[in-house]
């Protein structure tokens, strides 16, 4: 993807030298800090998972009204979450990365968007598939289903545009833009549609989702969401990896990275 | 200041005069569109009146959306927009002056023809101003927001299909407020909560998105 | 098998399995295709730009001409 002539100031600040925190901000010290991270984040996730995966199949209850039906929430519920919430993670990266000028941070909202736009299509595709025994179709006009299709929309926005750029400095700004007016525009979108849903719902299509919640049931959604946070950081961490690389290529450390590499081979 | 804005209003103004072609271009695309609606249907004139809201809104939407590439791509090739943010002037101003141009060339006219079309879809005479109303209020969030996504694409490969997948997703409120705001007069329930929303959806794009767009045109011509 | 007299009735979900299990399938193979992917742009980035680095001489000073081939 990313092609361009060399200049020199085509690498990210702030300088290596920074006390504290900031020390990881410079792409050289964040590189092999994101190699040791993720595989205990790739590690926790998996715990995690086989956890929250016993307590959806073997310790909670049938839910007496919706049959076994109800355990899609395990994971669609932890999806729908999931892509809330890196949505926002993006744009504040964003917004960093316009207000101080780091460039690791457009970095990392890049690295987000996928798995972003992974879980918004996990979570329609769970909701459809549970929607069909419990709604008796797969698709209805929710509120909450319809917003979740226009934030993958905006997912696919964000990707196509930083994808299109040729220019890394220009496609990183640009993505930054369209991710904050995105995110100014999620809770108007989730409003509008709301309204909109109750003046044409009708009334055939009731959505109340497992009434009385049992804590068991409670207890694997919330592990199964923290599994899905350590799967993003873990997998996050991976593909900012590869970018630096690509975009750091010019320096020296970068360099020495790739002769260990090689020599590996 | 003023004077830059009028500056830029009158020159684009007069632009959009000497290739007024385009202009009907636009405007033929959206009767046309509208026109199919009944091929598609059927012409059964409930089924016409019910869908003739939404129809007109979408028409609307899509002939806006095929003209905003037109927007700044000029004055990108020729390097009036290079001059006009090397200039003093705040970029805020002339960025609105442009689009309102772009709005009373493209959007003015739609608005305008409007409800002759709302007449060819058994729309409900009543309902008539609403739907002007709403269009005239709905059109220039339409052209703000749309301004930032062209500002973006900028000589962009495949910018046209990717302004399409930038904007369309934030055009969806206006588009529930708009045609809501019909379809409430038709049906009797009154329009008025849907066309204070759209009010002050037009208020918020104004303060916000010619900041955004400013910035936008920046990062394209660095 | 608290919940279930045995793997048929598992498997079974009370006559959800479809829904259940092609929820739950799909998730898995989407996470492991991202894995995968992930995993691929990497090795491929690298082998590129060692690639690039012969071509513009080892010790990065190559300016003249060098660009990366995508």
């Amino acid at each position: 993807m990313a092609s361009g002539s060399i200049d020199q100031d085509n690498r990210m600040n702030p300088s290596p030298r920074g006390p504290s925190v900031l020390r990881f901000a410079a792409p050289q010290n964040f590189y092999p800090l994101a190699g040791r991270l993720a595989p205990w984040f790739a590690v926790t996730a998996a715990v995690l998972t086989l956890i929250g995966l016993w307590l959806a199949f073997f310790v909670a209850p049938v839910d007496a009204t919706q049959g076994n039906v109800y355990r899609v929430i395990f994971i669609h519920v932890p999806a729908a979450w999931m892509s809330m919430f890196i949505y926002l993670v993006m744009a504040f990266w964003s917004a960093v990365g316009l207000v101080m000028n780091t460039r690791l941070s457009f970095v990392m909202s890049q690295a987000l968007a996928p798995t972003g736009a992974m879980f918004c299509f996990v979570a329609l595709w769970t909701g459809a598939l549970w929607g069909r025994p419990t709604w008796g179709a797969y698709w209805v006009w929710d509120a909450r289903l319809t917003s979740q299709l226009l934030l993958l929309f905006l997912y696919f926005g964000f990707i196509a545009l930083t994808r299109a750029i040729e220019d890394p400095r220009r496609g990183d700004r640009a993505g930054a833009i369209i991710a904050l007016v995105g995110a100014v525009n999620v809770p108007v979108i989730y409003f509008s549609v709301k309204w909109w849903n109750t003046l044409h719902q009708g009334a055939s299509v009731s959505l109340t989702k497992a009434p009385s919640m049992a804590s068991t049931m409670l207890m694997g959604m919330l592990v199964l969401a923290f599994a899905s946070w350590a799967y993003t950081l873990a997998v996050t961490l991976w593909r900012v990896r590869p970018m630096i690389l690509e975009r750091e290529r010019h320096t020296e450390w970068v360099g020495a990275v790739l002769d260990r590499e090689g020599g590996r081979k | 200041m003023l004077s830059t804005f009028f500056a830029v209003l009158r020159r684009d103004l007069l632009l959009a005069w000497r290739g007024r072609a385009d202009v009907m271009v636009t405007l033929a695309f959206f009767v046309i569109v509208v026109c199919l609606f009944p091929f598609g249907v059927g012409a059964e004139p409930n089924l016409l009146r019910a869908i003739a809201p939404g129809v007109l809104w979408v028409a609307a939407l899509l002939a806006c959306l095929l003209s905003l590439h037109r927007l700044f791509a000029q004055d990108y090739a020729d390097g009036t927009l290079e001059q006009l943010l090397l200039s003093s002037e705040p970029a805020v101003l002339w960025v609105l002056a442009k689009i309102l141009a772009f709005w009373l060339t493209t959007g003015l006219p739609v608005v305008v023809v409007a409800p002759g079309l709302g007449l060819l879809l058994d729309l409900e005479q009543g309902a008539l101003p609403v739907l002007v109303l709403s269009l005239a209020l709905g059109t220039p969030i339409l052209a703000l927001l749309g301004a930032v996504g062209a500002a973006l694409t900028l000589g962009v490969r495949g910018g046209g299909m990717l302004l399409a997948l930038l904007i369309l997703p934030l055009f969806v409120p206006v588009l529930i407020f708009g045609a809501g705001a019909v379809e409430a007069e038709a049906s009797g329930t009154g329009a008025l909560a849907h066309l204070l929303l759209l009010g002050g959806g037009l208020a918020g794009a104004l303060a916000l998105a010619p900041i955004a767009c400013a910035a936008s045109l920046r990062i394209s011509t660095e | 098998m608290m919940q279930w007299e045995s793997w048929s009735a598992f498997w079974d979900m009370g006559g959800a399995g479809f829904f259940v299990w092609g929820s739950y399938g799909v998730t898995f193979a989407v996470i492991a295709l991202e894995l995968v992917l992930v995993l691929q742009r990497r090795k491929e980035t690298v082998k590129r730009l060692l690639r690039w680095r012969r071509a513009v001489g080892k010790d990065g000073s190559g300016r003249a001409g060098a660009r990366m081939e995508s």
